[in-house]
């Protein structure tokens, strides 16, 4: 029996700063999603939005706001939130309603639409919240944690601010080649060095921007794809939402300490590349037998940590895999052809979804001047704040 | 009148010890610590342990990490948006006993230049802002050993 889910649409809405609802942009990534698959909104049976914190009531009933939206015909729903893991969630709630029997076609879309400058935690004197005492206590935000990886890499691996920035032209050069991405102009290494210090060693550019975004699409049973005339159809092989092993040694966002490893010593396995383990082992499938990958590059550096934690090099050697070449179009093994987060900046419930349509087209051929040569497997990876690991596997 | 002195967090900290620590929680079972404290269960998945004593963390660390904030934070940062920006910088401490990495602002005129990864820091007591009535403390990790400006 298979495991697989076939993707029958992708669609998204174009990433920017619009400064419209984020509904009206999940509907039209909706709309896309459904023209791609050559089906009818009436036929999708369940489905799922991944939420956000911005929008209001609609936000955190992501999933109702777009069937009201589309116009409402009975469908299942569900909506979820696990921060910037919400996208892996809804795919894998479609994909288990679909392996489950509950539904032969689901409809997964997330959409935001971003505030200006850095992302802040909700309001109110809330001193039990993580999130909220790292802005109150210390003013860490987003960036400083991404500077505080990026610093350390510096003092363990020996890579440099240059590297960093070339992890921005490589991906600027593919996002300039990508219609739904926001900035899509070329960058070079010395813009990257005039721009502003925002948290030393991190520029402006080596830091992804927010962005308002959609993206969605159409899971089916494999059943359902070969009855609508799809023998070959991308498919999803597997989906990793997994959680931490207690300690996590590791400082992660928004905790302002790691746990403890006096008591019980820390995994073998860290969880950024615990996440990664756990989608190969559900795919039955290895680092060896990618043809690209999208990862998470909230920061340049921390493209480069994801290198490692994908098993695509050894600890440590992910600055001499980007200046090898083999992560951009072109190399051996292309991460971000997309132009990742770099290009398109973060709308949180759309990015991890916005990754599996860029595997959808690239393993279908359609990617035009950004398509990987003969595609076959792609994986994606992410991590969610509060310990939402997020990683899908496609194959065709 | 006076400013009243309070602890930018409540039982993180003595604002007024002369053994000045960060307190976190030990459970009684495991002797898992944990810092911020855990008052009710532990949090060890292979423990039962519903009772954690209060314990002083090391004085003493090295540092994991550091960056600072070019930048000024959204609230609920404490600011006045009328004043400049200020940058401040951020130290990642890793403290061997606890074997932990605790975050802290570092004392001011610290920068990221004083804070080699792996050199040894210092827990001092700090104030994060004053407003109106009130001078809001916390903690700061400062260079333990003489720092080499100073030395010349
Ligand atoms: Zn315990």
């Amino acid at each position: 029996m298979t495991r697989d889910v076939a993707v029958l649409g992708a669609g998204m809405h174009p990433w920017g700063k619009w400064g419209r609802s984020f509904v009206e942009y999940g509907t039209k990534a909706a709309r896309e999603a459904l023209a791609d698959a050559g089906l009818e909104w009436s036929e999708v049976q369940s489905v799922v939005g991944a939420d956000t914190v911005r929008g209001g009531y609609p936000g955190y009933v992501a999933g109702a706001a777009f069937a009201k939206a589309l116009g409402w015909q009975g469908a299942r729903v569900t909506s979820v939130y696990a921060a910037c893991a919400s996208g892996a969630q809804a795919i894998g709630t479609a994909r288990s309603q679909i392996l489950a029997g509950m539904a032969d076609v689901a409809l997964v879309v997330g959409a935001d639409a971003a505030p200006k400058g850095f992302f802040a935690p909700a309001g109110g004197e809330r001193p039990d919240d993580p999130d909220w005492l790292r802005f109150r206590v210390l003013g860490a935000t987003n960036p400083a944690y991404f500077g505080l990886y990026a610093r350390r890499r510096m003092a363990l691996y020996g890579d440099t601010t240059e590297d960093f920035a070339q992890v921005k032209v490589k991906n600027s050069a593919a996002g300039a080649a990508n219609p739904y991405a926001r900035y899509r102009k070329r960058v070079t290494a010395e813009e990257v060095a005039a721009s502003a210090v925002v948290a030393d060693p991190l520029r402006l550019l080596d830091i992804c921007a927010t962005s308002d975004g959609a993206a969605a699409l159409v899971l089916t049973s494999m059943e359902f794809a070969r009855r609508h005339g799809a023998a070959d159809p991308v498919r999803i092989r597997a989906v990793s939402t997994a959680t931490p092993h207690y300690p996590r040694t590791v400082l992660d966002l928004p905790d302002i300490a790691t746990d403890s490893a006096a008591a019980v010593p820390e995994p073998a396995t860290g969880f950024r590349a615990s996440i990664a383990r756990n989608a190969y082992e559900e795919a039955g499938i290895g680092p060896g037998d990618l043809s690209l990958a999208e990862v998470y590059d909230l920061s340049t550096a921390l493209e480069l940590e994801w290198y490692e934690d994908l098993g695509l090099c050894g600890t440590g050697e992910a600055a001499g895999l980007l200046r090898e070449g083999a992560t951009a179009l072109g190399g051996r093994l292309p991460v971000n052809p997309s132009g990742g987060l770099s290009s398109f900046g973060e709308a949180v419930p759309a990015q991890a979804i916005a990754q599996v349509c860029e595997l959808t087209r690239q393993l279908r051929g359609q990617a035009g001047k950004r398509q990987v040569p003969c595609a076959r497997v792609g994986m994606t990876v992410n991590q969610g704040l509060f310990g939402h690991g997020s990683a899908v596997v496609a194959v065709r | 009148m006076p400013r009243l002195r309070k602890p930018v967090v409540a039982g993180w900290f003595d604002q007024d010890a002369a053994d000045f620590r960060l307190r976190g929680t030990r459970c009684r079972d495991c002797g898992a610590v944990f810092f911020p404290r855990e008052d009710s269960f532990c949090r060890n998945p292979g423990c039962a342990g519903v009772v954690l004593d209060e314990v002083p963390l090391s004085r003493h660390g090295t540092v994991w990490s550091c960056t600072d904030g070019r930048y000024r934070p959204p609230a609920p940062y404490p600011s006045d948006p009328d004043t400049p920006w200020e940058p401040y910088t951020l130290v990642a401490v890793e403290l061997a006993a606890e074997r932990m990495v605790v975050l802290g602002q570092a004392a001011p005129g610290v920068t990221v230049a004083d804070l080699a990864v792996g050199s040894e820091v210092e827990l001092v007591p700090g104030v994060l802002y004053e407003d109106a009535d009130t001078t809001w403390t916390t903690w700061h990790w400062r260079p333990a050993a003489p720092r080499p400006r100073e030395a010349s």
